[in-house]
């Protein structure tokens, strides 16, 4: 087991360093002159040139990324080139807010999907029907879309929630909740309606299978064979549709951070995006992995405790 | 060891066999980083003559499928030949195989799985026509004749395999084999999934077949009787090995090897009483053989 | 290469063939026909935009912001004057050529390299899973940002960029399917027949991929359209150009003013991603096998009237029978409202300790029979005539059309057990043995966890297994074959049951196995005195365990006797051909059931 850690986390962080290569030369090949956005087009030429040399873009590209790397190591990623604002802090003080939603909607999904997909599995009728409807639904509308209407309708118009965020350093908790009532709900509802409706066909499939009908004529009970059985050798298809829905929730939370105003990640990463402030992007996007290759860890350790093949050797 | 060569020794075409398979091992590769090969066949030795049906009987995991793969190249030879008309084709190259195809042909057990689902009888019998390069209007007319000699109606051309049962997909994929006259055919539990009648007849189309085409069997399965039935000489296999092989008669009503023996006494026959001496023979036997053992163990 | 000619004509004809009654089941799907009506309005709106729109993408008429719909403005104006109408209509044609972009990149990555990776595996396929892994832990949102802040606002790049993102969802369907196909036996009868690698990927393989990749595709242009979309909402979109997500950040921004410039934008994308949803669904349901059994109203009326819930008493005389079925008739619901009846009039009965063997070949009805018996029928199926009782009590009573669940919950596993056919398949890969044999004593006796144990053990002893300590903890994958069966064997005697239920309980055994697993099942029947109901195609079997048979064909009883009278006089025509067909004591090579003129027909 202590092995197959150690593999899973030495790939992890192969994947890391290739992640970072990509995108530092991606950022940085392309950009066209980096220097005169900054300074403006009224810039004389000396003064790129000197602004160039300042950011240590006069370097080989592989010479920055050296130095990018080493000083990552030292948990230093640079600083913005704007705000001057170092990106670590920045980040420091912005993933607290959207790690805190991102988990509480997968919490959520995890509980709602397993429910309402085992009950249209086991009911079928007009349940099964429901959340066959739900998915189409899910599916068509975009999660940033249902969004804007929550707060076009729940907080602009019936001022039901604050339309922008409350949350600052020390407010108590009920302004966080409050805050994040609404961008909680719109990240859970295609995660819900989805995620219901591939662990609905995960378990008719699992009630298909022999060893169910065994269970049965050895006189054990339907809620035991569903929740102890069914729903354990369904998992590991559930854990990979999660997965897959948190490494996007990544991304849809930048919008939905952006509708509800929300001090996170997102509105860092629009701002910097726009002004191709590439110490910050790629600040972002190493955090963005860095979770992802955790998730990812935690899904196959809990696959290799739930399949006997892998505990067991 | 180059593919397709004419063998050297000549010793397949000496002896005028249609297949000649010498010392032949097949090892598969472990997925283990530098592990030891898997060992499937070891040290195999069997010919077929002409017109002549060698049974291959032996349990699950004995090698029998394995063995049958390696003669029609799906499987990979590590040591060994396979001598088909005096040509070693045990490396032989896709070019070689497919003017192979022309003499050797293969049933496989599973009916559903053997035909493409997707494809209309027709294109799955036209397919080994197509591959030597008949022109359509030919293999049309092939294949009509191809139904007919299995017994399925002319209107099956435009059929799916789905529309048939295990028995007639079975005869679609006999006809396939079939369609270019090979030397030999080799039946991989050809009727082993199919109902007890339905068994009887597709048995009773391949004797005809070979009655009045001459055509050689490699006839693999797990039921003695099947075997017996329809070989003139039988090779048993256990764990990867032939432990006996011989005139069908004999070896499948008197066998010496303590497997073979075995094989023989636990298949039940249909009678209660006749059933009752034979598991009493059956405890005998299994007694005795114990009790040889234990002998053997002992050290001297 | 002359010689692959004539296959492919062939599968081109087959293609279209399949092809077009998969398009008219489509049609005939009210949701498909819709989904399909919206997209091709969306597409002709598009094409025709620069014709239909009453203005240009970016005309603004500064006098006129945010005007409500009028004759000249049909849905009104936004913040710079400019026609929502207009607006929308062009910005269709970048959402859908947008779409089509990202999974044109997608598919032509994806694709091929699903293909290689599945049908050679190998080196390529290693490389591929480290791409892959790469591409599938980067949020696309994240990396379209990072694609924005290196190239600039624009809409192809960022497209190009989210296909190749996406083209592992395209390889990994791909691959899946692909090495599916690759061990079917029809492609090594291909490569028997000397196909090349190109043909039977094109011939066989493809095939089998082009209709999970179409239903891909629709999914693909949704998320698209949707990620497109979001980017030009947070603003880093090309903002020279009219795209919905423009309109929704602009409807965003006058939010306080006209609520309804949002409305517009956001119900073009729903209905868009909605109706390619709507396709997906549709295409698979199309291209599914056998239309989907509705249940029936009809027998759902029939049985709510017929539902009677008292307790009928059985015939008189016939309460000694441990089992009794008479005249069961167990049918299936199909679509167009008839019931396909699979066991027919059946009558027969089990005393204690004796031993029934049901023989017949595949579709005979012999499973669905003991099934009903067992009350594990599939949801699907109905009781259509007939009783069963069980010790003198009806599990099926005159009029039910469904085992009474009620009734058998209380028999089943505790009177009544069951060993089932594949050994393998019938034990919870997730669970050891031994809480699979403990659990069901625990429940049904009501007696502790330890005791049970102690009676597995005593169980795995007597089924002939030499080590019961090891194989108590095992888990299945860990024991064989023939030592999973006869764990099966112990679980189906641990609550000390009247009845066994043994369907084809040693076909998929080897024939060394079956010996020895009919030898126990020989000794525990007779030492326990329990009865037997088996169910099997061979009459060896039978002949080694029976008392009585029942033979059955197409549903229905052809004959019923002791076991020596059946085997040995047969009366029926069917069980004398049956019989015929037997190889034992047959003279080798000679024609079995057919004159040699019959073998052609």
């Amino acid at each position: 087991m202590i092995k197959f850690v150690i593999k899973r986390l030495a790939s992890g962080v192969v994947v890391l360093l290739a992640v970072s290569v990509l995108t530092f030369s991606l950022l940085y090949a392309a950009g066209g002159s980096i220097a005169r956005n900054i300074l403006g087009d009224t810039a004389t030429a000396e003064q790129v040139a000197l602004k160039e040399h300042e950011l240590g873009l006069d370097q080989p590209l592989f010479v920055r990324y050296f130095t990018w790397l080493s000083n990552a190591l030292k948990g230093d990623l640079g600083s913005s080139w704007f705000s001057s604002e170092p990106v670590a802090s920045s980040l420091a003080t912005r993933v607290p807010v959207t790690m805190t939603m991102v988990i509480s909607a997968m919490i959520i999904i995890a509980i709602l999907a397993t429910l309402i997909g085992s009950a249209a599995a086991v009911k079928r009728g007009w349940v099964d029907r429901v959340v066959q409807i739900g998915a189409v639904i899910g599916d068509s509308v975009p999660g940033f879309v249902i969004g804007i209407f929550l707060v076009t309708i729940l907080a602009i118009q019936l001022k039901m929630f604050p339309a922008t965020s409350t949350i600052a350093p020390g407010v108590p908790a009920s302004a966080w909740i409050a805050s994040m009532a609404l961008p909680v709900v719109a990240l859970i509802i295609n995660g819900v309606t989805g995620g219901a409706q591939q662990i609905r066909s995960a378990v008719i499939k699992q009630f298909e299978k022999d060893y169910v009908r065994t269970l049965r004529s050895r006189g054990i009970g339907e809620g035991e064979i569903l929740f102890k059985h069914v729903l354990r050798s369904a998992a590991p298809a559930g854990l990979t549709v999660l997965s897959l829905q948190l490494i996007g929730m990544l991304g849809g939370v930048v919008i939905i951070e952006q509708i509800f105003a929300l001090p996170g990640i997102g509105p860092l990463a629009v701002t910097a995006t726009s002004q191709s402030d590439l110490p910050v992007v790629m600040g972002i996007v190493m955090y963005t992995v860095v979770v992802v290759i955790v998730v990812n860890l935690i899904v196959d350790l809990l696959n290799g405790w739930l399949n006997p093949k892998v505990r067991v050797s | 060891m180059s593919a397709a060569t004419p063998v050297s020794s000549a010793q397949g075409q000496e002896s005028g066999n249609l297949l000649d398979v010498e010392n032949l091992v097949v090892e598969y590769p472990t997925k283990v980083f530098r592990g030891k090969p898997f060992r499937a066949l070891t040290d195999i030795n069997i010919t077929i003559g002409r017109g002549e049906t060698l049974g291959l009987v032996g349990e699950s995991g004995s090698g029998k499928t394995t063995l049958g793969r390696a003669v029609l190249g799906l499987a990979p030879v590590t040591k060994g030949q396979v001598i088909f008309e005096g040509q070693d084709i045990s490396h032989a190259s896709r070019k070689d195989r497919r003017a192979l195809s022309r003499d050797m042909q293969v049933v496989f057990q599973d009916p559903y799985t053997s035909l493409n689902p997707a494809l209309e009888i027709g294109a799955i019998l036209a397919e080994p026509l197509g591959v030597q390069g008949i022109p359509a209007a030919a293999a049309k007319k092939r294949v009509a004749e191809l139904l007919d000699q299995v017994g399925l109606p002319k209107d099956a051309v435009n059929r799916l395999p789905r529309e048939f049962s295990g028995g007639q997909r079975q005869r679609v994929a006999i006809a396939r084999a079939l369609a270019l006259s090979p030397k030999l055919i080799v039946c991989d539990e050809a009727v082993s999934a199919l109902d007890l009648t339905t068994q009887a007849r597709v048995l009773d189309l391949l004797l005809q077949i070979q009655l009045d085409t001459g055509v050689s069997y490699l006839f693999i399965s797990h039921d003695l009787d099947v075997v017996r039935h329809i070989s003139h000489r039988v090779a048993v296999m256990y764990r990867g090995e032939i432990v006996e092989q011989g005139v069908s008669g004999i070896v499948t009503q008197t066998p010496v090897h303590p497997y073979t023996q075995r094989l023989l006494l636990a298949s039940p026959v249909p009678d209660p009483d006749r059933q009752a001496v034979r598991r009493e023979e059956r405890r005998r036997l299994i007694d005795s053989q114990r009790e040889l053992e234990n002998q053997a163990s002992i050290p001297a | 290469m002359t010689a692959s000619v004539t296959p492919e004509i062939a599968t081109g004809q087959t293609g279209t063939v399949v092809r077009s009654t998969a398009i008219r089941r489509l049609l005939k799907n009210p949701l498909g026909l819709a989904s399909v009506i919206i997209l091709a309005v969306i597409v002709l709106l598009a094409l025709f935009a620069p014709i239909l729109a009453p203005f240009g993408e970016n005309y603004a008429n500064i006098g006129k912001t945010l005007a409500a719909p009028d004759s000249v403005n049909i849905l009104g104006t936004d913040s710079s004057g400019r026609d929502v109408w207009s607006r929308l209509l062009f910005g269709s044609q970048i959402t859908l050529l947008s779409a089509v972009l990202c999974a044109a990149v997608a598919v032509a990555l994806g694709l091929p390299a699903g293909l290689i990776a599945g049908y050679y595996g190998g080196l390529f396929e290693t490389t591929s899973n480290w791409v892959i892994s790469i591409l599938m832990s980067l949020p696309g949102l994240i990396v379209l940002l990072t694609i924005r802040a290196a190239f600039g606002p624009s809409v192809w790049i960022s497209m190009v960029a989210f296909g190749i993102l996406i083209s592992p969802s395209y390889f990994l369907l791909t691959r899946t399917a692909v090495r599916a196909v690759r061990n079917e036996l029809y492609v090594d009868a291909a490569r028997v027949s000397g196909l090349s690698d190109l043909s039977i990927m094109g011939r066989h393989i493809f095939s089998v991929v082009r209709a999970p990749i179409i239903i891909q595709t629709a999914g693909i242009c949704g998320v698209a359209i949707a990620i497109q979309s979001g980017l030009e909402f947070l603003g880093l979109g090309d903002p020279t150009m009219a795209t919905w997500g423009v309109m929704l950040s602009e409807g965003f921004k006058n939010v306080y003013l006209t609520p309804t410039l949002l409305l517009w934008p956001a119900l073009a994308i729903a209905l868009t991603i909605g109706a390619l949803v709507l396709l997906g669904n549709a295409i698979r349901d199309a291209l599914e096998d056998g239309e989907k059994i509705k249940a029936p109203k009809v027998s759902k009326v029939a049985g709510s009237v017929k539902a009677n819930t008292g307790n009928h008493a059985v015939q008189k005389g016939t309460e000694h029978h441990l089992v009794k079925v008479t005249n069961l008739g167990v049918g299936y619901p199909q679509a167009d409202g008839s019931i396909k009846k699979v066991v027919d009039d059946v009558s027969f009965h089990v005393d204690r300790g004796e031993v029934l063997g049901i023989v017949g070949e595949s579709g005979s009805g012999k499973s669905q029979t003991a099934f009903s018996i067992l009350g594990l029928l599939p949801d699907t199926a109905r009781i259509v005539g007939g009783t069963i009782q069980f010790d003198g009590n009806y599990t099926v009573q005159p009029g039910d059309d469904r085992v009474n669940q009620q009734r058998l919950s209380k028999i089943r596993g505790r009177r009544v057990s069951y060993i089932p056919q594949e050994p393998m398949s019938n034990l919870d890969p997730a669970f050891t043995i031994g809480y699979q044999l403990v659990t069901p004593m625990v429940r049904v006796l009501g007696i502790s966890k330890s005791e049970a144990k102690k009676r597995a053990m005593k169980l795995l002893e007597d089924v002939g297994i030499t080590y019961p300590e090891r194989t108590f903890k095992a888990y299945p994958h860990e024991v064989s074959g023939g030592m999973a069966q006869r764990v099966l064997i112990a679980g189906a005697i641990s609550c000390e049951p009247d009845l066994v239920i043994a369907d084809e309980p040693t076909t998929a055994l080897d024939v060394t196995v079956q010996a020895e697993v009919l030898d126990l099942l020989r000794g525990l029947q007779s030492r326990l005195n329990i009865g037997v109901i088996l169910v099997t195609h061979n009459f060896g079997v039978v002949s080694d365990l029976c008392d009585r048979v029942v033979v059955m064909q197409n549903g229905r009883l052809v004959e019923e006797g002791d076991v020596r009278e059946i085997l040995r006089n047969p009366k029926e025509k069917y069980t004398q051909t049956l019989l015929s067909s037997m190889l034992e004591g047959k003279t080798p090579m000679t024609m079995l059931v057919s004159t040699v003129e019959e073998v052609a027909l």
